[in-house]
């Protein structure tokens, strides 16, 4: 099986977050892979290890590609010290500031050129948080779209895949053949931590950077754009009442008070 | 006037309450046509089911793909409906499947897409609550028809009684839309709790319960609210993933949110800190969450929450 993860560099989740001229500073903070992305990289891992590997001796590669600025090489490193084999990134000025479907528009145009038997995804990068580029990738490739998945299983022979689609209305279980798009949530595995070995052997790992023009794309501009950003004034510290016994009936009073009961 | 087309989507025999919260958005810009995808020979009942709402028509589409294919079904029935009524806007509701229907039909009639609005002007801009809602962001969609999710429960609905027109359309599939097939479907068997994004009161545990949601369930019930979770929780197995709220959980914005037991990490409060008002019963006086919390006790919730409880009931009865 030849599998893709799609993974993004994005702020530290932990850090603050700020708008500079319609887009999110970037510069500014600690650039880390998206948490959410580990999980895809961790279940293409497990896919491929459960039918005989990647890597040396294995029948099957993963290739992470990334769409960002320069330094997502940092963050690619860590999908391929888990043990993906190799990295495609495009880094370009022109793709500044593009959304969710310039995005979609170029991971699919790196895909469509190497028949890639299964796409695997995080539901969402801790960004953005739109959670739209994997359904879009499946459109514009054409693709089976299995997303949201909670458990995935691939049976290599006859080219398919069930899953499970877990989201807040319910448990969907939905089935397909090569090639997929897959998202997954996070409630599928617990990622790996790269081994000494796996950082080791990520230097040595075959990582190709190109242009937008290398791979044959324009840039296209975003088809939205943001009008304004205020930080929203810092909420006024609110009443604390220490428990000493009166703690329910103070809070009950409160609410009363805002008309809850 | 714009023509704003929004995804009426249904709950068991009601419409969702995103409708007419889709609706009320949407007037504000222009005309409101509800899009009702259904099984066929179901689609004339669940039209009938929109009474209320600023919608001024009913397109009704009816087709076994729904269910059998789901989103890229629906994206495809959508994408060609709005195309070929040129319209200005579609709406949907800020869900899973919401957010995907959104994005394939975005691809398809070449769009530009706004997600988690929680307001749409009479000029189509969308106000969105960023980074945890500490920014507020006014976009707008500056190519083709404007897609915007829209989260539930953030604009007020007009409930006023209105009697649309119905019409019916028909689309025709595309073979990649074909290419996933749902074998069997599971949905979430509603619990005599509000649903967690819709509900108006949410009370969450996390850490603090040590595994012991009874307490905060029963202090939700006197409340009528729904029950949340922070990741601490739904990680140690203690409540089921689906009720967590965070940045990888549910975003929610109840009017009013009980924190009880959850310390206030970040990834927390990027679910809920725009609440409109925020109660916190914590042990640690330190913790986080009383930062952001208009009304903190800081105290055991085993002794707390029970009184509380108790209290509510006796002020109903």
């Amino acid at each position: 099986m030849k599998i893709a993860v799609c993974v993004k560099q994005v702020p530290d989740s932990w850090a603050e977050k700020k708008m500079v001229n319609g887009l999110l500073d970037r510069e500014g903070v600690d650039a880390v892979l998206n948490d959410l992305d580990e999980y895809a990289v961790e279940e293409a891992l497990r896919i491929v290890e459960a039918h005989g590997g990647n890597g040396e001796g294995g029948a099957h590669t993963i290739t992470l590609i990334s769409m960002g600025p320069a330094r997502t090489t940092d963050a690619v490193r860590k999908g391929l010290s888990m043990g993906a084999d190799s990295a495609i990134i495009i880094t370009d000025d022109a793709l500044v500031g593009s959304d969710a479907i310039g995005t979609s528009k170029v991971l699919a145009g790196v895909i469509a050129d190497q028949k890639f038997d299964l796409v695997l995804c995080g539901t969402e990068s801790t960004d953005a948080r739109m959670s739209v580029v994997p359904a879009m990738l499946a459109q514009r490739l054409g693709w089976a779209q299995l997303t949201f998945a909670g458990s995935v299983s691939v049976t290599p022979e006859t080219s398919s895949v069930t899953i499970t689609r877990e989201t807040e209305a319910g448990i969907d279980t939905m089935k397909a053949q090569f090639p997929c798009v897959i998202s997954v949530i996070e409630k599928i595995n617990e990622p790996r931590y790269p081994s000494f070995k796996g950082i080791m052997a990520a230097k040595k790992k075959p990582m190709e950077v190109h242009s937008l023009s290398a791979i044959g794309l324009e840039a296209q501009s975003a088809w939205s754009a943001v009008v304004d950003a205020t930080p929203r004034p810092a909420k006024a510290a609110g009443i604390k009442v220490v428990d000493e016994g009166a703690g329910g009936e103070a809070l009950l009073n409160f609410l009363a008070e805002k008309k809850f009961i | 006037m714009s023509q704003v087309f929004i995804l009426a989507e249904f709950s068991g025999d009601a419409p969702a309450k995103t409708v007419a919260e889709l609706a009320t958005a949407g007037a504000k810009a222009g005309s409101v046509t509800a899009v009702v995808l259904a099984a066929p020979g179901k689609g004339a009942a669940l039209a009938g089911l929109i009474t209320s709402g600023p919608i001024a028509e009913v397109v009704v589409i009816e087709s076994d793909a729904f269910v059998k294919y789901s989103v890229p079904a629906a994206a495809d029935a959508i994408a060609q409906l709005i195309s070929a009524r040129k319209a200005d806007a579609f709406l949907v509701a800020s869900s899973a499947y919401g957010k995907e229907v959104a994005a394939r039909v975005a691809v398809q009639v070449e769009s530009g897409l706004i997600t988690d609005a929680v307001d749409v002007g009479a000029d189509l801009t969308a106000t969105q609550l960023v980074f945890g809602g500490s920014t507020t962001v006014h976009s707008r969609v500056s190519h083709g028809c404007a897609v915007i999710t829209v989260r539930p429960n953030s604009v007020t609905p007009d409930l006023a009684a209105s009697s649309p027109t119905i019409t019916n359309a028909t689309f025709d599939i595309s073979a990649s839309a074909q290419l996933a097939e749902v074998l069997s479907s599971a949905p979430f068997v509603k619990g005599g709790r509000p649903e967690l994004t819709e509900a108006q009161i949410i009370v969450s545990g996390g850490r603090g319960t040590n595994g012991d949601f009874a307490v905060v369930e029963a202090f939700a019930d006197s409340l009528g609210a729904a029950v949340g979770a922070s990741r601490a929780a739904t990680d140690a197995g203690w409540y089921p993933h689906s009720h967590q709220v965070g940045q990888t959980g549910k975003t929610v914005s109840p009017q009013l949110y009980v924190a009880c037991g959850i310390s206030g990490a970040i990834q927390h409060r990027a679910g809920m800190q725009t609440s409109k008002l925020i109660v916190a019963v914590n042990k640690d006086p330190d913790a986080p969450i009383f930062e952001i919390a208009d009304f903190g006790v800081v105290g055991d919730l085993f002794a707390v929450l029970p009184k509380a409880t108790e209290g509510v009931q006796a002020r109903k009865s």
